[in-house]
């Protein structure tokens, strides 16, 4: 029996959105206030999705401290606390939150037993969310 | 085609134990889930359905018949029980969030069967804001 188990995480980071191949005032143009040349932060929540079948032995689908573990690891101990433009993962691709969904998405299918993990969504503040699954990610 | 979530809480409490294992083998898979007295949680249940929304009424379905499937069919046998003592379908089967979330699927499959050709899509349940389980009715 195919079921999903899901988890939600919280990581504080900054972020400056600018790109190198946009003029100052073009880069102002796109980013508004995101452009900050001294960035900004936000508490980010991430929702991570995985699938599989229900252990009939634990009733379960992902070892839940297995799963907390991998996520800590790979990507809270990665991203918490600090500034995203300075990680090399985001040298050559701005740190919206459509990008980080996607690096959240492809460490965490690497650090995953393949299959398993169905989609990852990143929330940026209450009123906004991005999401990814394994197509988005391999197109 | 446009999906409609309904949500409902329920209140209930429950251990996990596995009667094939011994004592030890409990306690080092479910921890403190082990405790053979109970704990309990506020569940959080999302019953998702998809469909047409009618021409004349422009509902998917009348939300208040989905409520009152939804109390009839699930909260009145979970809310304020003990799911492993009280429910018929946890008694050989561990009362995860990822059971519990089958079991209501199986539960309101056939109530919501003359919901007029919307879909019953996916059942969604909390077991606390940040951990949840997520059944699509696959084998």
């Amino acid at each position: 029996m195919k079921a999903y188990f899901g988890r939600r995480y919280v990581l504080s980071a900054s972020h400056r959105l600018h790109s190198d191949s946009l003029s100052a005032e073009e880069n102002r143009e796109a980013y508004g206030k995101c452009n900050n040349p001294h960035g900004h932060g936000h508490n980010y929540v991430v929702e991570v999705l995985t699938r599989g079948p229900v252990d009939p032995n634990t009733g379960m689908v992902i070892d839940l401290s297995e799963f907390d573990e991998v996520v800590r690891t790979t990507i809270l101990e990665r991203f918490d606390h600090t500034n995203l433009n300075l990680d090399p993962i985001f040298a050559n691709q701005v740190p919206t939150t459509e990008n980080l969904c996607r690096v959240v998405f492809g460490l965490l299918q690497n650090a995953m037993i393949p299959g398993r993990l169905e989609t990852v969504r990143v929330e940026e503040t209450e009123n906004n969310f991005f999401q990814c699954w394994g197509s988005e990610v391999e197109g | 085609m446009v999906e409609l979530t309904r949500r409902a809480t329920f209140s209930a409490s429950h251990y996990y134990w596995n009667d094939a294992w011994s004592v030890e083998e409990n306690e080092r898979i479910f921890g403190r889930c082990a405790n053979r007295n109970g704990h309990g949680h506020n569940y959080t249940l999302e019953v998702t359905l998809a469909g047409e929304p009618d021409p004349t009424t422009g509902f998917v379905v009348d939300l208040k018949w989905l409520k009152d499937v939804i109390e009839r069919e699930v909260l009145s046998a979970f809310d304020h029980r003990h799911l492993n003592l009280e429910v018929p379908e946890f008694k050989n089967t561990i009362p995860t969030t990822e059971n519990i979330a089958i079991a209501s699927w199986r539960r309101l499959a056939p109530a919501l069967a003359p919901a007029r050709g919307a879909q019953l899509r996916r059942v969604r349940v909390y077991e606390t804001p940040e951990i949840f389980a997520e059944f699509r009715g696959e084998a």
